[in-house]
């Protein structure tokens, strides 16, 4: 059994739901995001996601963007960001998950990218401009190494082809709440719960939600029916404040606002969670 | 022989793939989206209103066929082969940019969307799709880089008046690329009630399709004429290659005849990588803009920067379908610098009267340079996919004049 699926197991044995930050390799600097990762693994974040910064991202809003900008000005190399990985996977109980656009796996080679993403100890990835029917090259190399590949369903997804989706995910699904790009809203469309509580009826792989879930009663909402939540926007953006405030101050927000999404995951009513 | 070049014709297949080029690299969020204009699209072909109606738009509004008219003098200069223009600046709006919009407005229409998105980079295709909007009673929204706004203000002034809301981007290098990005962030909030009137032959299918097929009455014309003018197809065709538009629908009709097809791209200022925008000749195959085709990009896959003295062929990316015809050899691409498009622009504007678009300066220096190698009986076709207008302010500059 693959790490994560371990995770959502024991997370389900204990009725609890999972927290996965999602955390821009290299923002400011990758020693930085090193100590970040151990920080928010310490505070009980089930999950981590690491974004390769990329040049020309589509799915994400101006807060992720300008974070890959950053990384990216700083010099920020794919080696170095798996370096980073192995350095800190024998430190952290947490399971890394690896956010990276095919552009940056199919320029390294597929078989040359999974290879490096397994040996520095990533559990799964999360490419989000594959979409299912371009994925099956990806999705064999993967399984083979045992790398969970993680898809993607939105608001925008037929059913039909939600289903099919859902069948060729690992590890979990990627829950889309918005039609629109990653950042923090105020509010999440009422559907989430709906489409989410008929994604559970079709599936036992877990469900985590993601793209503008930013505030502990997002996260209470939908823990109702999912497993887990991706928090990105909220947590970038206070980490990019790091370049301004002092290091401590910065840290010290980003174990505040772990703490207070966990906390609402951890109230939030489960009747809907399991499958029937 | 006859067989690869017939099968050369019959691209995309069903998953939008020219050979191995192509496809789809988005998100999941814009996939119901490019199946319902790919569907809409398939509708639209079998439906004779549909064809009747881009006709009359093409005959009536945007004047077609544009000539193909012989530069004389300018092939008396260069001496050897005969140069004819295809004459896409004649177009309402000065370039081959309408073909294309016009007939994603149709499709727009016909999908019950009211909103169309759109980006730019040298401004023409901002203003035809500005244009094509005002004319269909669409809210139009173009993103534009910065740095091409401030080369090309008339063209931005231009799609005000026109009743478009233009974005500047700001982020990135400022230019088309950026603009690109921003149009996909835009639509991936927008999807269900926007259509994106992408402007080259690039992106996700079913777009290098549908641009390709609407900038095909280029081609399809020109070969028609010349039959009609000199009783027999063009030796040579030439034309300019930034995402690949105006020169993907110049080849297609020719794909499968015995004419050779020359695609000029943007040499700028040296062959080193961020000085110039030739895509198929120093770049190679990887994603960008939801399509795989060849990319000018550094050894991890980020896309690199680039340089032309044309906003319209600032673009590290090119479409799918010309990464095809590089590598099964159908379509010779090469470069010219930005000096040599610049000599060519005032040498075409001296013999001929014509202000040429820095774009097609690009392919008429390549045509001047290949005419003095050939016969006198010989023909090449240049594609004059724009007029110059929008460049003079700019020409004004490198050629150091002060342009109050």
């Amino acid at each position: 059994m693959s790490a994560v699926s371990t995770v959502f197991q024991q997370l389900r044995q204990h009725g609890k739901k999972a927290l996965m930050p999602f955390l821009t390799a290299g923002d400011p600097n990758l020693e930085f995001t090193e100590e970040v990762i151990q920080l928010l693994s310490e505070e009980g974040c089930a999950l981590l996601e690491l974004g390769f910064p990329y040049s020309d991202p589509i799915a994400d809003g101006p807060v992720i963007q300008a974070s890959y900008t950053r990384a990216l000005r700083s010099g920020v190399k794919v080696d170095a960001v798996f370096d980073t990985v192995a350095r800190v996977v024998p430190k952290v109980a947490t399971p890394i998950v690896g956010m990276v656009s095919y552009a940056i796996v199919l320029r390294r080679g597929l078989q040359r990218f999974v290879e490096a993403a397994r040996s520095s100890g990533l559990a799964g990835l999360i490419v989000p401009d594959l979409p299912v029917e371009e994925s099956s090259e990806l999705r064999a190399v993967c399984d083979e190494a045992d790398l969970d590949l993680i898809q993607l369903i939105t608001p925008t997804t037929p059913r039909p082809r939600a289903i099919e989706i859902a069948q060729k995910s690992r590890g979990f699904i990627y829950y889309v709440s918005v039609a629109g790009i990653t950042g923090e809203r105020s509010e999440l469309p009422a559907t989430v719960v709906e489409n989410v509580a008929w994604l559970r009826q079709q599936t036992d792989l877990p469900i985590c939600v993601g793209f503008g879930v930013s505030r502990p009663e997002h996260a209470r909402m939908v823990a109702q029916v999912a497993d887990g939540v991706i928090v990105g926007s909220a947590f970038v953006r206070r980490i990019s404040e790091a370049a301004t405030r002092p290091k401590e101050e910065v840290l010290r927000e980003l174990q505040q606002f772990a703490r207070s999404l966990l906390s609402a995951l951890d109230t939030a009513p489960q009747s809907l969670s399991q499958r029937d | 022989m006859e067989q690869t070049a017939h099968s050369l014709s019959k691209v995309p297949d069903a998953r939008g793939r020219f050979g191995p080029f192509g496809g789809r690299y988005v998100p999941e969020t814009l996939i119901a989206a490019l199946d319902q204009l790919w569907a809409e699209y398939q509708r639209a072909t079998q439906d004779p209103t549909f064809h009747a109606e881009l006709e009359h738009l093409y005959r009536h509004y945007v004047g077609r066929p544009s000539p193909l008219y012989y530069a004389e003098r300018l092939s008396e200069f260069c001496g050897g082969a005969r140069i004819y223009l295809k004459r896409e600046d004649l177009n309402h709006t000065g370039a081959h940019k309408i073909n294309n919009s016009l007939g994603q407005a149709l499709l727009t229409v016909r999908m019950g969307k009211r909103r169309v998105i759109a980006e730019t980079g040298a401004g023409q295709h901002g203003v035809a799709t500005a244009t094509a909007c005002a004319r269909f009673g669409l809210e139009c929204v173009i993103y534009m880089g910065e740095e091409d706004m401030r080369r090309q203000r008339p063209n931005v002034f231009n799609m005000r008046l026109l009743g478009a809301q233009v974005v500047p981007v700001t982020s990135g290098s400022r230019t088309l690329r950026d603009a690109i990005n921003e149009a996909l962030r835009d639509w991936m909030s927008s999807v269900e009630t926007t259509h994106y009137c992408l402007g080259s032959v690039t992106g996700p299918h079913p777009f290098p399709q549908i641009v390709r097929d609407f900038q095909s009455v280029i081609g399809k014309e020109t070969r028609s004429q010349c039959l009609e003018q000199f009783g027999r197809l063009p030796d040579w065709i030439v034309a300019c290659v930034g995402g690949g538009s105006n020169s993907a629908g110049m080849f297609y009709p020719f794909i499968d005849d015995d004419v050779k097809l020359l695609g000029v791209e943007a040499g700028g200022r040296s062959s080193r990588l961020g000085d110039h925008a030739s895509t198929l000749c120093y770049g190679r195959p990887g994603i960008l803009h939801g399509t795989y085709s060849y990319v000018l990009q550094d050894e991890d896959g980020q896309t690199a920067d680039v340089h032309s003295i044309s906003a319209g062929l600032d673009y590290p990316g090119v479409g799918p379908e010309h990464s095809y015809w590089k590598e099964t050899g159908r379509v010779t691409y090469t470069n010219v610098s930005d000096r040599q498009a610049l000599e060519a622009f005032q040498t075409l504007a001296r013999l001929e009267g014509i202000l040429p678009a820095l774009e097609s300066a690009h392919a008429l220096a390549k045509a001047m340079e290949l005419a003095p190698t050939l016969g006198r009986d010989q023909v090449i076709v240049v594609c004059l996919s724009g007029r110059g207008d929008k460049d003079t302010q700019e020409v004004a500059r490198l050629l150091g004049h002060d342009f109050a």
